[in-house]
Parts: structure tokens; sequence; C-alpha cells
């Protein structure tokens, strides 16, 4: 970004100062992510995630407002934009009032060093993935605070789990990382990327067994992380109301979802970069604007792809319990991801160049677990359409 | 360098100002008319009893202890996993290697304590010693020496 401000300052004559440019350019492009990007693309989530689970457990779900409802987030965000702004006399006004905040400031953050394309990154910062795990961890921080200001019991252990569960969970989920990291050599996002090739066999996902492990272990985690089922304890309805949020209601209840919708994307965007090979193309064409908007194009159905999977887990899944949940992290993830690391460190120094063979394998087993899933599939799907023309109850 | 960190700062702000846009919008249009019945605290229609400023599980408490324990360590693996693809072009890679082994077996070591000590076991057994009591009658009773289960 920073050369395209210099290209634009050479070409015109403003009489701007160099550092009023830049700081102009970034509020600009920033202000044009978060509200032409993040906001709408977060709502949109929340329509997609409820047409999704209602496609999966066969009703209709929204379809009134627009096009097979598709501005429904736009009438929930107007609805709640006219609702009244309660904050309970019991709370602590100040800390009730900040923690939303805190939460969106957090997940906004991330945005920066999410690479969308070759050249559509709003910074590429050498420390990338580790910044990107560092401030989405600040909707920690949030969490605590909305739950212990709120004065009410189920917000207050809404809030001190959901800490515990995103703490937890942040250690297999670096130790995820460090797979990845130790193949590339660098913790910047688009050396990252620019590790990996288009082709399958290139991603550091089918590097070696401990990197697709690593792959399953850092989903799960980050999951887990962005307060999802099968981990969605600290939101447990049916056991603590609406956990942390119990108190919030309008506005300011929306943002918090509007972060956790958003977090979706940041979960999807972390996979397709570190495993996936994010906005890797086949160099087609020579066109700049056309590759970027074919990388900008891989890149979103890579990460819609985990968005989607995430839905669907969500549709299908009931929640773990709470022991469940830490001894899931402690006793299996935390070894299982630290011998991820040291085996990818191992096949690194036994074979350095990598193994094709290897790869190529990999790739032909993740294939056939497809291929067989999608057959599993389809004959469910004929089983039960044929029970469904009959009329009879499908037997379990 | 500077540009790049200059705009993690430029998106904290429009995080914040976001948040203070939408609220502001909202503070044009929406009523407000509170009520003392509307400001209760929620408890499911039951009359509240009390703070919930209470004093809560310490077992959350031990997780943020082993978190915090084990975030300082990933803390200081970044930094080598960041070099270790050079260290293997350079032919130091065993030696790397070695280095990283004996590290996390630390780390290991730590969890494996942690795991034995029983404090990563969410429903804990603890074991009540009962005195045996004088009365011959009470003492055949198989209540002898229970155990409680404390559950979250």
């Amino acid at each position: 970004m920073q050369g395209f401000i210099d290209s634009l300052l050479a070409t015109t004559t403003t009489g701007l100062s160099r550092e009023l440019a830049y700081l102009g350019g970034m509020i600009g492009f920033g202000a044009l992510v978060v509200f032409g990007f993040i906001l709408p693309m977060a709502g949109i989530t929340s329509w997609l995630e409820r047409r999704v689970w209602a496609k999966i457990q066969s009703r209709v779900g929204p379809n009134r407002v627009g096009p097979g409802g598709f501005l429904q987030w736009l009438a929930d965000g107007l609805k709640n934009l006219l609702k009244e702004d309660v904050i309970p006399e019991a709370a602590d006004p100040t800390l009730f009032r900040l923690a939303p905040y805190i939460v969106v400031a957090g997940f906004v953050a991330a945005f920066v060093a999410i690479p969308f394309a070759g050249s559509l990154i709003i910074a590429d910062l050498n420390i990338g993935i580790l910044y990107i795990s560092a401030v989405t961890s600040l909707v920690v921080v949030g969490i605590l605070m909305a739950g212990w200001s709120s004065n009410n019991r189920w917000s207050m252990l809404g809030g001190i789990r959901s800490a515990s569960q995103i703490i937890s969970y942040e250690i297999p989920a670096g130790l995820s990382v460090f797979p990845v990291v130790l193949l590339s050599g660098t913790l910047s996002m688009q050396g990252i990327i620019e590790n990996q090739g288009w082709a399958p066999v290139d991603w550091h996902m089918f590097h070696s067994p401990f990197t697709l492990a690593a792959f399953l272990m850092s989903y799960i985690a980050l999951l887990a992380e962005g307060n999802r089922t099968p981990f969605d304890l600290p939101e447990a309805e049916s056991e603590l109301v609406a956990g942390f949020a119990t108190e919030y209601s309008g506005m300011r209840s929306l943002l918090f979802f509007l972060a956790e919708w958003g977090n979706l994307y940041v979960i999807g965007a972390i996979m397709a970069t570190l495993f996936m090979g994010g906005w890797q193309v086949p160099a087609f064409t020579d066109n700049v604007v056309l590759l970027t908007v074919a990388q900008f194009g891989m890149f979103f159905a890579k990460t819609y792809f985990w968005v989607f999977v995430a839905m669907w887990i969500r549709a299908t899944l009931p929640r773990v319990r709470v022991d469940q949940l830490m001894s899931l992290c402690w006793k299996y993830m935390v070894p299982i991801a630290m011998v991820n690391m040291f085996g990818t460190a191992l096949v690194m120094v036994v074979i350095p160049e990598g193994s094709r063979l290897m790869s190529y394998a990999l790739c032909g087993l993740m294939l056939f677990g497809l291929v067989r899933f999608g057959r599993r599939v389809n004959y469910h799907l004929k089983r039960s359409r044929r029970y469904d023309t009959v009329g009879a109850i499908m037997p379990v | 360098m500077q540009f790049e960190y200059a705009n993690v700062l430029v998106f904290l702000g429009l995080g914040l100002f976001l948040c203070a846009f939408m609220m502001g919008l909202g503070s044009l249009v929406r009523p407000h008319n509170p009520e003392r019945k509307k400001l209760t605290t929620y408890e499911c229609g039951e009359e509240v009893q009390g703070d919930s400023w209470i004093n809560f599980n310490i077992r959350f408490y031990l997780v943020a202890l082993i978190f915090l324990i084990f975030d300082i360590e990933v803390a200081f693996i970044y930094p080598v996993v960041a070099v270790f693809k050079q260290w293997v072009a350079d032919g130091n890679g065993l030696f790397a290697l070695t280095e990283i082994f004996i590290f996390i077996s630390i780390l290991v070591a730590g969890l494996v304590y942690v795991w034995t000590k029983g404090d990563l076991q969410w429903i804990m057994k603890v074991v009540v010693p009962v005195k045996p009591a004088d009365d011959p009658k009470q003492s055949q009773s198989p209540k002898v020496g229970g155990t409680i289960y404390v559950a979250d």
C-alpha cells in the first residue's frame, strides 16, 4: 500500500506533505475495508449461516427481506439500532459500555495482516501470524469485562468460562502454527503464502503427515477460540441463558455478534493462508488487475469454504461438556500439537528438500477420503428420498 | 516498517470508531425510558439475591496459571522456529533439532507434572478422611471414608 501511495504522489501534484498523504491513505483504505468489507461481510455471513442451518435442518430460514432473504442482515441491524439501550442498575456502567469496543477493536485489527491477494494487503507485517493471534486474543479481555461488569450470575459464569476456554485453546492454536513457520522460515503472511504453490501438493498441509495433523488441530483450536459450536459453552443457552451477553441488548449485543461472525472469516483466512496456499493461482495472464481479481477470488473461496464448514459443524454437532472441553485441550490437543511441531522439524532435517512422493500420497489420501465421504452422503440422500416418497418413517 | 505498524493503530482506532458510530447513530433514533423494574438484573424472573461479584471456582485460576506458563513457552519458541529453516540450510539442522527437542521436553515435563497432580482434571475427587467413630454401630456403616465429587 505504501508503494501505491508513493506512485500516486509521484503522478499527481498535490501540495500534500508525504506524512499527511500516508495518513490520509491509511485512514481512507482502512475505512474502505472496515465499512465496505468487514461490516457487510459479517452481516451477510449471519444471513448465510441461518440459511445454511435451515437447509441442513430441512427448514426454510429467513426468506422475506430481499431476494432469498438476502437483506435480512440489514433489517436485523436496523431493528437493533431502534432498540432501547438498557444498562442494568447493578452493573458497572463504565466497563459495561467499554466491553464491546474492545471486542470489536481486537477483531477489526486482525484484518490488517490478512492477505487478500498478492498485492492486496493492508500491511504485510513481518510478524504477521503472531500479530493476528495476539490481537484476536484481545477478545478475551472484552468478554471477561462484559461478564464481570454485568453483575449477573449467568454473565459472570459465561465470561469466566469463555476466558478459560479461549486461553486454553490458544496453546494448541499457537503450537499448530509452528509447523508452518518452520517450513516457511518467516512469520509474515505473504511470506508463508509465497512458500507454497497453487497446486494442492505444494500446500503446507500436504508436506508431511505432521502438517496434515497440525492443520486439523489448528481448525479445531480456532473454532474453540471463536466460541463456535461444538465449543460454544460461553453462550450455552440451555444452561447460561446467553452467557456473557445476557445483560446486553440492542446495538451493544449486536456488536458482540458482529465480532463473532466476522471472526469466522478470520478463522477461514488463517486456515487458507497457513495450510492451503492462500491466494496462489496459476500464472495464466500478465494482466495485473485480472490476476489480482483471480487471486482475491481464490482466497475468498478458500476462506468461505472454512466458514461454511464451521456453519455445517454448528448445525450438526451437539455441544461438548465443560470437562470434556478442558480434557480435549490439555490432554489431547496440546501433546499432539507438540508432536506435530517436533515431527515437522525432524522431517525437515531428514529430508531438507521435502518429499514429493509423500505430498502426492497425502493428497491422494485426502482425495480418497473426500470421494468416499461424497459417496456416503449421496447414498444417504438417495435413501432418504426413497423413504420420503413412500411416506414411511426412515429406519434408524 | 513504521508505515505498516501505523496501520495497526489506524485499524484499532477504526474499530473503536465503528462501535462509537453505531452507538451514536442509535442514540439518535432509539427510545430511552428507563424504569426500575427494567433495570433490574436478569435472573430468569426471580428476585435477585445479592451481588454476583462472588468468589468463583478456584479451578479457573489454575487454568489461567497453566496457560500463563505455556504461553510464555510458546512465545519463546516463536523466534526459534522462525530461523530454523535458515539453520537447516546452513547445515546446523541436527543441532537446532536437538535444542528444540530439549526445550519441548521441558515443556512436556511441565505438562506431565500438572497432569499427574490432577490439575487437568475438571471434575475433582476430594477424599475426606473420616475418623473412626467410637460407637461400634457407626463404625460398621459403609460410609466411613467417603469421597466428595466437586463439580462446576
